[in-house]
């Protein structure tokens, strides 16, 4: 009894030291650590590989005492969202985690969330789609999420990771906003590796996002009767669902202040998109998430070679950041996307690229331009390899030739340049 | 400083990632920057296992798997060096688990075709973490190898960073605390 004591105080001693320096951590480990500062009041979370250790930490956090939240044991992914909706609806700081195949089991609720208006936080250790049975990172999941009507925020490295979740929080409950933000953290890239961060701690993330009073917004309230998820009728469901739209819309002044405020406190300054080496910059790439570290590290070898080389994070999906991302490109000579996800049977089969090739055409923008598919399902996606993409945009800059169809970079036995032909 | 890279080659069980995440935070705990990562896989007892850190000054875009270590360091002595050696720089660093020294790692590397790097450590890990620990668990015992060798972070870092690790079974602590200091001791360290 009395060494289990021992042991507790300790690792509250180790707690504090943590607090305001500089420490090492996985994504796993930055996203509960970030959910405790936030103080949630309910989590319920299904675990899933790779996002088990999130699920985890949080269970250890509220068992030592660190965390005074109610953990909701559930039996799969659509009630650990239920629940977390129906906690949210009560006016409390509600907060799932995911990946894969327990997101598409959330899917129906996805939309429940967002259309109920309700704040929920959600961390997206992003992961491959079955079948065949894979484990490993791709953006399959995260993009089968795009039309549900959350705002997604997508993470580069474990210090993102911290970060877009304390903002979301703030993002979320903003009473211009009320819709649930998913920030997505890659699976085993940024989920599982060892990075540097810098933790806020409780004090200054609650000040950062404060927790508002209960009646800010319409909640649950046995003294005050309100229904919640009420049949739309024909009459006025549709009045509902532009409100989903505007509301959307909107929330990107939330968002980039709220990133603004944060780079103002904290030093590092979030936008809608990230700019790198992209004021001469000639040919440019669009990308997001983990891959995007890789894409910097191509334009960094590039710029040593002499070439005009830039790169675009896009670290808000939703709402589409479709005006800061014409104004990037719109004086580039050639652009294209790095993907690590597919739209199966689409005009162009990489996502990205059908976004920002819309948000261009409606501006009056067009000039060369390219979209590339690669590291599916856990493939490894060398630097070398991008260096290589960059050539070829630069070729088909040069050349002014036309290209029709995504290049799936990277496949075994398979010269991308052929499915040009088909 | 500028970049290093190490691959970290084990069999599950042996604490390979234990090893490449504790450089790793050791590295960022004396403020450079790191990245410490495993071949993600199914993880099971006795299979090969990766895991790699990589330490510079300066923040990381590489999250590629590495190809070309700097150093490489090897827990089991039954894995095949045509594997372990794979890629690893002719300047480099091999830091072996095994009661040969290294002068005779070189000629049976070499009396098997391959060419030995510039440098070889070598400490039987396993020796070690059998007689402290009472299991060949040799991760740390390879870690201070690897620091005797190759300086990359220091001693006093790392055994920081394991004692954190196991504080909350100090009995486990203090064991590694001991197999650090004694492998570090042991360890053998030729460049040509």
């Amino acid at each position: 009894m009395s060494l289990t004591l021992e042991k507790k105080e300790e690792k509250k001693e180790g707690l504090k030291q943590v607090i305001g320096r500089r420490i090492a951590a996985t994504g796993n480990y930055a996203a509960a650590l970030a959910v405790r500062d936030a103080d949630i009041d309910v989590a319920a979370i299904y675990p899933i590989t790779p996002q088990v250790q999130i699920a985890e930490k949080i269970a250890e956090f509220v068992a030592d005492g660190e965390l005074d939240a109610e953990v909701i044991h559930v039996e799969g992914e659509h009630s650990a969202l239920s629940a977390v909706v129906a906690a949210a609806a009560t006016g409390a700081r509600a907060f799932t985690a995911t990946s894969s195949q327990g997101l598409e089991y959330m899917h129906e609720i996805l939309y429940i969330a967002s259309s109920l208006r309700q704040p929920v936080v959600m961390a997206l250790a992003t992961r491959a789609l079955s079948a065949p049975i894979n484990i490993w990172n791709d953006y399959a999941d995260a993009f089968g999420m795009r039309e549900t009507g959350w705002i997604m925020l997508f993470s580069e490295n474990v210090q993102e990771v911290y970060d877009n979740l304390v903002q979301a929080f703030r993002i979320a409950e903003h009473p211009d906003v009320l819709l649930p933000v998913v920030v997505t953290l890659d699976g085993y890239i940024l989920s599982h590796t060892v990075e540097p961060l810098e933790p806020l701690g409780r004090e200054e993330v609650l000040s950062f996002a404060p927790k508002r009073p209960r009646g800010y917004r319409p909640v649950l309230d046995p003294d005050y009767p309100i229904t919640v998820g009420t049949l739309g009728t024909p009459h006025w469901y549709y009045e509902a669902k532009y409100q989903q739209v505007v509301a959307l819309r909107e929330s990107k002044r939330v968002i980039e202040e709220a990133g603004r405020e944060f780079g103002k406190k904290y030093g590092r300054e979030y936008g809608l998109i990230e700019k790198y080496m992209m004021d001469d910059a000639e040919l440019a790439f669009v990308s997001l998430g983990a891959t995007a570290s890789l894409v910097k590290a191509a334009v960094d070898r590039l710029r040593k070679e002499g070439v005009k080389a830039g790169m675009i994070k896009i670290r808000v999906l939703r709402p589409f950041p479709a005006d800061e991302i014409a104004e990037a490109l719109e004086n580039v000579e050639a652009w294209a996307t790095l993907n690590r996800a597919i739209s199966y049977g689409a005009a162009i089969e990489e996502p990205l690229f059908t976004e920002i090739a819309a948000a261009l055409a409606v501006r009056g923008i067009v000039k060369p331009m390219a979209s590339f598919v690669h590291g599916m399902g856990g493939r490894d996606i060398f630097v070398r390899e991008i260096v290589e993409m960059y050539k070829k945009l630069d070729e088909i800059r040069r050349s002014g030739r036309r290209v029709k169809r995504t290049y799936f970079w990277g496949v075994k036995g398979h010269d991308p340049e052929e499915d040009q032909a088909m | 400083m500028t970049r290093i890279e190490i691959r970290f080659h084990g069999r599950g069980g042996q604490g390979a990632v234990t090893a490449a995440e504790s450089l790793g935070e050791a590295a960022i705990l004396e403020g450079k920057y790191a990245l410490a990562f495993p071949e993600y896989g199914a993880e099971r007892r006795g299979a090969p296992v990766l895991a790699f850190t990589r330490i510079d000054d300066r923040p990381i875009y590489e999250r590629e798997p590495i190809l070309e270590p700097d150093v490489v360091v090897v827990l089991d002595p039954s894995l095949p060096p045509q594997i372990y050696l794979k890629g690893l720089k002719k300047t480099g660093l091999l830091v072996v688990n095994t009661k040969r020294s290294p002068d005779r790692v070189a000629e049976h590397l070499q009396s098997s075709g391959l060419e030995s790097p510039r440098c070889i450590a070598s400490v039987d890990a396993t020796e070690i973490a059998v007689k402290h620990i009472g299991a060949p668990i040799v991760n740390t015992a390879m870690l201070a190898a690897l620091i005797k060798a190759s300086r990359v972070v220091s001693l006093d870092t790392v055994k920081k960073v394991i004692y954190d690790r196991f504080s909350a079974r100090p009995h486990i602590a203090e064991a590694n605390m001991k197999v650090m200091d004694e492998a570090y001791e042991r360890t053998e360290v030729v460049c040509l």
